[in-house]
């Protein structure tokens, strides 16, 4: 019987969601294990719904298992939009706090909804999907242990539905970009160990004798962040059947391992990973070998070895000993190395095919991309320094330059990977429409260029106002004069962030048409075929 | 096994066994005849679909 396991496990693990509604000691937890309840029942009932008593046809072991990379690719773009628009309201909210509607949509909560929004939920499942799509084309194996894939794939969507309905119930652990509770780590800890065993075991099955240096940064970001999850989530819940939960450190130790944690998040998840990406999805739609194979290897090593340590640059003039302060602060300068070595990697990737800058928007996007991770890779190093932090610290200057990253190089190289994958996944000639990439192109690029330039001019006003005193020694500006002088900058911000939005849902709608198998009757971009050269 | 311990062990033969596999793993990578390798293994990707 097809799903016959899944259908009674997970009828089980209803039932225990249904008990925990039922014993819950606080109210919000109660809630929490109502959404579990039927979120799992309402997937039983589909499964049941999609069930078969006739033997499943056999398995083709020699086959890519691409099932799981096609969801993933469409889970990608749904949370994309879904974490984008979240963002795109709380920058409204900023600029106009009439929009805070209490008490599930105000700002408190609705801020980790977009943070774990972008950061897990689209770039989360664009790491997933796109590693799967790599690690057996790079090892010519079918992905290891049969339906692992779909447990892992499930597993984790599950995880971003309890993780975001928990934020909207003010169930948090108030660690940044770690808010879920420890039941939900938890979760999240069996999901990832097996991703880890998919992983893994898929490089272990490989029939290529080398492996490709994108499958070192992919399985580097799954280790890390393994590591890195387990540690700063370690806590002791304050009951079994409640939503509250005390962590195992306390003072400055507990801020520096959130920070490690924070840190390395953005090292790992939102770099290594992605610089797997970039390995494999330049490459192919450039159709040329990396740059320099040998460089990316030291790329890969170098990541490795000073990212770990720049954690405490988000703590500099607090508690944390001097001495660590400065060890944050140098390893985050010398990270410009690798971090530059990369980025050129990526971009003379391109050496002797320039013209496909012209021609190809998708290699466009990819090139973008690369530029942004050189472009926030200097400025952070930059702002990590301790005099430049003293006024950067605390300002928008810091959200300017986590959004350059994170628009520029993880979003870019993520929408570029897509429109590679979605033809060959669902075996389409081409994307729907290119000319749309286009306006994608340009719409990401100048919502990216508006947001960061006004929070750069807003973070650094906002920091000068702060430090600026007159000649008695008094501070010249109240906070809330900070405040108000930076409504302009938040409303121009949100434009920015609309566009950016507005970008991907053109992107959604060519990559739906894509799959559903249309092409749009268009002009084809100039320079994309060859002219027509008259007789002689 | 206290914390002196564990900073003294960190910040000596800890620091110097990590740079040396770090400086290890860079000759390894620019070793003489790896060039052919690697371009070998550059082409990965691009020989099938």
């Amino acid at each position: 019987m097809k799903f016959g396991t899944e259908i009674a496990l997970l009828s089980l693990f209803a039932f225990a969601a249904l008990v925990a509604a039922g014993f819950g000691v606080d109210e919000t937890f109660r809630q929490h294990m109502w959404v579990l309840f039927f979120t799992v029942a309402g997937f039983t009932v589909i499964l049941m719904r999609n069930t078969e008593f006739k033997p499943a046809a056999p398995i083709d072991p020699t086959a890519y298992m691409d099932g799981p990379v096609r969801y993933g690719a469409i889970a990608t773009m749904f949370w994309g939009v879904v974490g984008m628009l979240v963002g795109v309201v709380i920058a409204l909210q900023l600029a106009y706090p009439d929009l805070n509607i209490q008490p599930w949509f105000n700002f408190g909560r609705l801020r980790p909804l977009h943070t774990s929004g972008v950061v897990f939920a689209f770039g989360g499942n664009a790491l997933l999907c796109t590693s799967l799509y790599v690690v057996q084309r790079t090892c010519r194996a079918r992905l290891f242990g049969g339906d692992l894939a779909w447990f892992v794939f499930w597993g984790y969507q599950l995880f971003i539905v309890m993780a975001a309905t928990g934020y909207l119930l003010g169930i948090t652990e108030s660690r940044e970009y770690a808010e879920p509770e420890w039941y939900v780590d938890i979760w999240l800890t069996i999901v990832w160990v097996a991703y880890l065993v998919l992983f893994l075991g898929t490089i272990l099955k490989r029939k290529e004798p080398h492996i490709y240096v994108a499958n070192w940064f992919y399985l580097s970001f799954i280790v890390t962040i393994a590591m890195l999850h387990v540690v700063n989530n370690l806590s002791m819940p304050a009951s079994f059947l409640g939503s509250k939960s005390y962590s195992a450190f306390s003072g400055v130790q507990d801020a520096l391992t959130q920070w490690w944690y924070g840190h390395n998040a953005v090292g790992f998840f939102l770099t290594a990973g992605f610089l797997g990406m970039m390995y494999y999805f330049v490459p192919k739609q450039a159709n040329r070998p990396v740059y320099s194979y040998r460089l990316s290897v030291i790329h890969f090593w170098a990541i490795i070895f000073l990212y770990i340590w720049a954690g405490p640059h988000h703590l500099h003039y607090t508690a944390l000993p001097d001495w660590a302060q400065t060890l944050g602060m140098a390893f985050s300068i010398m990270l410009w190395m690798p971090s530059w070595g990369g980025m050129i990697n990526g971009v003379m990737t391109l050496s002797g095919a320039w013209d496909k800058l012209r021609t190809d928007p998708i290699i466009r996007m990819m090139l973008m991309a690369v530029a942004f991770y050189g472009m926030s890779t200097f400025e952070g190093p930059m702002m990590s320094i301790k005099t430049v932090n003293s006024l950067s610290h605390y300002t928008d200057w810091t959200i300017g330059h986590v959004h350059s990253g994170a628009l520029g190089w993880v979003g870019m190289i993520s929408f570029g990977a897509i429109y590679y994958m979605v033809p060959k996944l669902w075996n389409r000639d081409r994307l729907y429409s290119l000319r749309l990439v286009t306006w994608h192109f340009w719409l990401a690029t100048l919502g990216i260029v508006v947001y960061a330039a006004v929070m750069w001019v807003s973070g650094i006003m906002q920091g000068l106002m702060w430090r600026e005193y007159d000649e008695q020694g008094f501070l010249v500006y109240s906070f809330a004069e900070t405040v108000a002088a930076m409504h302009p900058y938040y409303v121009m911000r949100a434009i920015g962030g609309a566009m950016y939005l507005s970008g991907a849902l053109i992107m959604a709608w060519n990559v739906a048409m894509t799959i559903r198998g249309y092409q749009r009757k268009e002009q084809p971009l100039p320079g994309s075929v060859p002219a027509l050269q008259p007789g002689e | 096994m206290d914390y002196n311990l564990m900073r003294e062990f960190a910040d000596s033969w800890g620091l110097l066994a990590m740079a040396l596999f770090f400086i290890g793993c860079i000759a390894f990578a620019l070793r003489p005849g790896s060039r052919g390798l690697a371009d070998e293994a550059a082409r990965i990707p691009l020989e099938e679909d």
